[in-house]
């Protein structure tokens, strides 16, 4: 017997729950909202500029006198850490408008070599400008836009209007509620986080394209049935493949996230959320919002009399 | 649908054959790829900077000076014309450009007549007639407004980046065998990429020094008093010398230094390290024709007085001149350490910088974190592999194997497509193949969920795969082509590791329709056909 993890015949009632999908999402997004004006999200140095240093020592890192080396410099806060493993460090500085980028590289490079008691090997120096973390800024938001109208448009092109429009709410949904998810944890937003999230979108549209392809197939097969039903219809013959996908994709991304390494942590962690996220909204949000427009059917061919479809025979 | 002809069952075979196979050198060792025979492939898949370690450095060429002095020029130009017309003026220099006041308002015209005379055209190819380099605006009766034009200011800045990434390759690359990549980014950036870098200090000092080396003479007549209390004649400037301190940092001496150039660095043909007759380290240099004949008559006219070597502002050292030098070489001798001498030769051969670089972006991987990286890389996507492999067998039985076939293809296939584009595998990148593997069942998940409810409606075995097939097409491409993208808008605006994780990505989703769509259906198709089950277990 082969392993099933929804069962074949499926009657759930997704479009009964709409409201309370609604009420929860628009919850959670007035969440994120708060969160993001509130907290804020804890931009990495590609967004803000400043210095990122990851060094190893022989031994455990003595963060104490770590701490105070480098709070002697002259540098602003400087926030320390272990990263991974003990004697890992990862040491965050902010942006100096007074020093050129190298000075300060050179000035904590030289102290901690010299200084301190275990012998520091540097591993990473990210040192990014305040020009260029403006840039970075203005293209990733750009390339979320970019993506996002792009999506519409294609979706426009191949669907109706109104699947474009539902896509572009379900995606700005996941947007935000990933957006709340940082500002919630405080972990880093990054570069590699705008990549998450622009395959977040991929994914999220992905799902959503699949529904959306279900649907349109069955306007044209049932043209008599209630828009309502019909969603619901199509989402319980396509909920195995939403599980199916979205289950081998977590499978991955669990496996990159135990094992793939301190470095990409921030970027699996979004992407899970995403998955998540993404899988939920094409349910819940971008089938069901398609009530709300005016859903286009194919011109009705009159059914003789008597010879009603009935459309319980076609289930 | 299910019928497959021969040439199609050849052309399906051999993609995934050759796909395949454009992988096989990336788990070869260099000295197996070596005792291939050519007609194999052999490119392996480029590391990125993050996991085979090196050095990535964003510079901003810093032309205002070089802009400033291009206006300067152009203002000596329009006074000395002036002048020589006799109209009386006077002249300023703002931020923006000139401003010349004339003394008579009736010398307006002629005045604008002169100026236009000097207007050059810049950016003129045989398309294109090219755009005045300076505009005349503005002001009115006595004032005349002028101001570089922003083509001449493009230009001016496109040739200070383009001189500034020769001079650096001269510097960094001398011998050429470094696989270093310098391109020029947007208007006045240059991006600096080195591979595989143990340190960075040598990269540094040659991003930091400007290496403007001239030879003037000293003003004899300041007092010492002066000297200290910088009180310099006309046309003299006081300079430090390159030696400091070692407690202070302060200048051992200070110079004062004639501003006309009796000879410039740029007329050097080579500079190499020497030993002077002390056996101390020096460089000795070499002139060029012209540089030659300044050197001679200069020394000649100017025996028994020192002679200064002014490096980027600050004094080398100011030897006596003791007799003509009419060779057209010359040794630099101050107090050099063996590398100093070395470096000091190196940066006199590759030139001077047209103008300072600042660095606005400095990303450095040591090779062993990139190792380590590569390698919790390939643990998480073994794992991956194999809990998604597992799964799917148990979810689709037989299916599933032929899914998994299809899959294990699809990863060697990423790696052939990655390795004959020469693209760039980063740890993003890594993780895009890892997420591959959990989308690029989809196609598979879409075609077996149809079948599935085909066979659920009562179809016959092979009609329910044909419809299974050709029904999920549609929504595979789809689907897939969204994804697509988002990979495209990556790549277009992503940096670095972020355009290697776009490239795996869109490289996954070409394979992934392929495996799914093409080969697994070909397997599908084969095994239906001998085996002529039916029913399915599914």
């Amino acid at each position: 017997m082969l392993l099933k993890l929804v069962p074949q015949d499926t009657h759930i009632q997704f479009i009964k729950y709409r409201l309370a999908a609604y009420i929860f999402s628009g919850l959670m997004i007035i969440g994120s909202g708060v969160l993001y004006f509130t907290d804020g999200l804890n931009f990495g140095i590609d967004f803000k500029g400043g210095f990122l240093i990851e060094a190893h020592t022989e031994q455990t890192a003595d963060l104490t006198e770590l701490r105070r080396l480098t709070g002697d410099l002259g540098l602003g806060d400087v926030a320390l850490q272990t990263f991974g493993q003990d004697n890992q460090i990862l040491i965050r500085i902010e942006y100096q408008e007074d020093k050129s980028l190298e000075e300060v590289v050179e000035l904590v490079h030289s102290t901690l070599e010299t200084q301190y008691s275990d012998t520091v090997t540097f591993q990473r120096t990210e040192a990014v400008g305040a020009k260029v973390s403006g840039e970075l800024v203005e293209a990733g938001v750009m390339s979320v836009v970019l993506a996002v109208g792009a999506v519409l448009f294609y979706i426009w092109i191949r669907f109706e209007w109104q699947f474009g429009l539902g896509a572009v709410i379900a995606l700005v949904h996941d947007v935000l509620l990933t957006i709340g998810m940082f500002s919630f944890t405080q972990l880093e937003f990054n570069l590699s986080i705008i990549a998450a999230i622009l395959t977040i979108v991929g994914y999220s549209l992905n799902d959503t394209v699949v529904v959306y392809d279900r649907i349109r197939e069955n306007l044209r097969k049932y043209r008599k049935r209630e828009l309502p039903d019909l969603i619901n219809f199509s989402l319980n013959e396509t909920l195995n493949r939403t599980v199916m996908t979205s289950f081998t994709t977590l499978l991955a991304l669990v496996a990159l996230f135990y094992f793939g390494g301190e470095v990409i942590h921030g970027f699996t962690a979004a992407m899970i959320w995403g998955i998540f996220v993404g899988t939920y909204s094409s349910v819940f949000i971008a089938s069901p919002v398609l009530l709300w427009f005016e859903l286009r059917r194919e011109p009705e061919e009159k059914p003789a009399e008597g010879k009603e479809v009935i459309p319980e025979q076609f289930r | 649908m299910l019928d497959f002809p021969r040439w199609k069952v050849i052309l399906v075979s051999l993609t995934a054959f050759i796909g395949v196979l454009l992988s096989v050198p990336n788990f070869l060792t260099d000295e197996q790829i070596e005792s291939l025979p050519g007609f194999m492939p052999s490119k392996q898949v480029t590391l990125g900077l993050d996991l085979q370690g090196g050095a990535h450095f964003l510079l901003e060429v810093d032309t205002e000076e070089t802009i400033h002095n291009m206006l300067l020029n152009k203002g000596q130009a329009i006074r000395d014309n002036l002048s020589d017309e006799n109209i009386l003026h006077r002249y300023n220099v703002t931020d923006d450009g000139l401003v010349i006041r004339l003394t008579n308002p009736e010398d307006r015209e002629r005045a604008i007549e002169v100026i236009s005379d000097l207007v050059v055209q810049v950016g003129a190819s045989i398309t294109d007639v090219g755009t005045d380099d300076i505009i005349i605006e503005g002001g009115s009766g006595a004032v005349i407004n002028i101001s570089l034009s922003e083509a001449a200011v493009i230009a001016r800045k496109t040739q200070s980046v383009q001189q500034s990434i020769e001079v650096l390759r001269r510097r960094l690359d001398e011998t050429g065998t470094r696989e270093l990549t310098i391109q020029q980014n947007g208007e006045d950036r240059i991006l600096l990429q080195i591979p595989g870098l143990e340190s960075t200090e040598e990269i540094k000092f040659a991003l930091s020094q400007t290496a403007a080396m001239n030879f003037h003479l000293t003003n004899l007549s300041v007092t010492p008093d002066d000297l200290i209390r910088d009180r310099m004649p006309p046309r003299t400037t006081r300079y430090p010398s390159i030696e400091k301190d070692p407690q202070t940092g302060e200048p051992l001496f200070y110079y004062a230094i004639r501003d006309e150039v009796m000879v410039a660095g740029e007329d050097l043909s080579n500079a190499t390290y020497s030993t002077d007759e002390n056996n101390q380290p020096a460089v000795s240099i070499t002139f060029n024709t012209r540089g030659a004949k300044d050197f001679a008559d200069a020394t000649r006219a100017n025996v028994g007085k020192p002679f200064a070597i002014v490096l980027d502002g600050e004094v080398i050292s100011a030897p006596r001149i003791n007799t003509a030098i009419l060779g057209g070489s010359a040794i630099i001798t101050g107090s050099f350490t063996v590398q100093e001498a070395n470096d000091l030769a190196l940066l006199l051969r590759a030139g001077a910088l047209p103008a300072p670089l600042d660095i606005e972006e400095e990303r450095t991987v040591g090779p062993d974190l990139g190792a380590d990286s590569v390698a919790a890389g390939q643990v998480a996507a073994l794992i991956g592999l194999a809990a998604v492999m597992i799964f799917i067998i148990l979810t689709y039985g037989f299916f599933g194997m032929i899914a998994n076939v299809a899959l294990g293809i699809n990863i060697f296939m990423i790696f052939g497509i990655l390795s004959t584009f020469g693209a760039t595998l980063t740890l993003p990148g890594i993780a895009g193949i890892v997420l591959t593997v959990g989308m690029a069942v989809d196609a598979n998940v879409l075609i077996f969920e149809r079948i599935r409810e085909e066979m659920a409606r009562g179809k016959k075995v092979l009609s329910a795969i044909d419809e299974g097939y050709s029904r999920a097409f549609g929504t595979i491409m789809d689907a897939n082509v969204t994804t697509l993208i988002a990979a495209l808008i990556l790549f277009q605006f992503g940096s670095g590791p972020i355009k290697g994780f776009a490239v795996t990505l869109a490289a996954g989703i070409f394979t992934s329709v392929f495996t799914a769509v093409s080969l697994s259906r070909l397997l599908i198709v084969k095994w239906v056909r001998k085996k002529k089950p039916q029913t399915l277990e599914l």
